[in-house]
């Protein structure tokens, strides 16, 4: 019989552009929530975990798990970093899962971190553009959003799916981000400011877009037994999957489905002994609108070509069947790319608790978090429980 | 020690001036850029080098308008992913057209333009731009 994991604390920084806060500082931050909201102290932790793309290039600094060591007064405990672009934060997470389950580890702290304005514009789009495929994509002019673009146009060729679509999926997520302190944008945005927002490579336009963002988040996670001593309630990790596709778009066998999702997150609800009707919650990256249309499609909430029009019916709303990004995704909440797989778990774990205020999904006991790395190169799904 | 961009852009020559992939011989899958395994034969794959005949469809194309740095002066133009006629796919830009009249389905041919430079005095990169073919043959 395997170990199985729990999750016993959860901590935040503000996601936004931080100009007064450094990458050390916002990790530091978000470890130590997580570590006060545990009841833990630092000599429990045997490892740490940290997700995180390019410090390298945003901020000049790598050796990240040694800096969250360090920075942390942890001592000589071995801490991992892990790169898997935008999925860096769930690649964290899995790591963790596996090593606390193997029996390698018993407690570790994982973290997810990323500090994007460090840079400019235009150098911070070069850097987002390296998670796809830069020598055969991105050298010859195609930007991350003209990546999306490519899925946009061609769904909406396909299924009908249609501009309105695009922008209600921001219209959603900023809606509920309305509710999430640590949220970037946490007010509304009418559908015409979004449908009128100018357009970054047609038809992605800069509200379907998730913004430049600073932020970290950070998770205890033990053993089971271990769980015990410190709360009554912990969150369990009841599944954790990855799974790969090709680096390039135009190398897909179809660019309006993310296979790896497909894959992930099948395999995930099998290893849990769930259907997808018996998720009540999820977190899915929708780094730009036309993605969370397509995952929700590749998780199955609704058949491929649908996912413009379930959000016409308010499937994906809290309160709907089944809701999606309560906590504002990856276009509200913001997306410092290697926190946003951690940001995800933490805000199902608030959910699973019934801490999430004013968006609260009632009675939540089962949630999953789809984190996309690339524009599906990889897919890291977990299914929580309680 | 080279240059910023030279032998990254050097080494890949053969492939961006002339759309030269491989094919494998044994399930007769094309494939560009050239890859070092067929996925589908692995082991069992034979490789041999394939220069692609330039023409295809596009499959689905983005107005690029907030381009990076050393796009600037192209800007706006179109990026699209085209279907070779061979069946592999890449992504490249649809010149010598206005940019409102690309569409899912025009048919294209490749042509050698300047891609983009490394900054003000750097490396210029060469290689492939697919044009309508319709303008030279009159029909899609």
């Amino acid at each position: 019989m395997k170990k199985r994991v729990a999750i016993v604390g959860v901590g935040m920084s503000k996601f936004g552009e931080l100009w007064d806060k450094s990458l050390r500082d916002i990790t530091l931050e978000a470890g130590m929530y997580a570590i006060f909201d545990s009841q833990v102290s630092g000599k429990d932790i045997d490892a740490i975990c940290i997700g995180n793309m390019s410090a390298g290039r945003f901020t000049g600094q790598e050796h990240l798990g040694a800096l969250a060591a360090d920075m942390g007064g942890l001592g000589h405990i071995p801490a991992y970093s892990v790169e898997a672009a935008c999925a860096s934060g769930g690649a964290a997470v899995r790591q963790a899962y596996m090593a606390i389950r193997s029996g390698e580890h018993d407690l570790m702290l994982v973290l997810g971190c990323e500090k994007m304005s460090d840079v400019n514009q235009s150098e911070a789009m070069r850097t987002v553009g390296v998670a796809a495929d830069w020598e055969w994509e991105g050298l010859f002019g195609a930007t991350f959003p003209a990546l999306y673009a490519f899925m946009a146009r061609r769904h909406m060729y396909e299924y009908g799916t249609t501009e309105t679509h695009l922008a209600q999926v921001a219209v959603k997520n900023h809606k509920n981000a309305e509710h999430n302190p640590w949220a970037q944008f946490q007010k509304a945005v009418p559908l015409e400011v979004v449908m009128n927002s100018g357009m970054l490579a047609d038809p992605i336009r800069v509200l379907h877009s998730s913004p430049i963002s600073d932020g970290a988040a950070g998770l205890i996670m033990c053993s089971e037994e271990r769980a015990k001593q410190f709360t009554d309630t912990p969150v369990y990790i009841e599944a954790s999957t990855q799974a790969s596709d090709t680096l390039a778009l135009h190398d897909r066998r179809d660019i309006c489905t993310m296979d790896a999702a497909a894959f992930s997150s099948r395999e995930a609800l099998k290893r849990a002994g769930l259907t997808i009707d018996d998720i009540d919650v999820f977190e899915i990256h929708d780094s730009f609108t036309i993605g969370e249309i397509i995952l929700t499609e590749d998780v199955g909430l609704t058949q491929k070509g649908q996912g413009g029009r379930i959000l016409e019916e308010g499937l994906t709303e809290i309160g709907g069947k089944y809701p999606v990004n309560p906590s504002g995704g990856l276009k509200a909440r913001g997306h410092p790319i290697g926190a946003t797989g951690v940001a995800q778990i933490v805000e199902l774990v608030l959910q699973l608790r019934g801490d999430a205020e004013g968006r609260q999904v009632d009675g939540a006991e089962q949630a999953m978090a789809v984190n996309i790395g690339g524009t599906g190169a990889t897919s890291i799904v977990h299914i929580l429980g309680r | 020690m080279a240059e910023h961009g030279v032998a990254q852009i050097w080494r890949k020559i053969k492939s961006m001036y002339n759309i030269i992939g491989n094919r494998c011989t044994t399930c007769n899958t094309y494939y560009f850029p050239p890859r070092p395994v067929c996925p589908k034969c692995r082991r069992k794959g034979h490789l041999e080098e394939y220069k692609f005949k330039g023409l295809g469809t596009v499959h689905t194309f983005a107005i690029v308008r907030q381009v990076p740095e050393d796009f600037k002066t192209q800007a706006p133009y179109v990026m699209a992913q085209v279907e070779l006629d061979e069946g592999a796919k890449l992504t490249a830009q649809i010149v010598n057209c206005d940019i409102e009249d690309v569409c899912i389905g025009m048919r294209v041919r490749s042509c050698f333009r300047r891609i983009t430079e490394f900054g003000h005095g750097g490396l210029i990169v060469y290689g492939y731009k697919f044009e309508p073919t319709m303008k030279v043959t009159g029909h899609k």
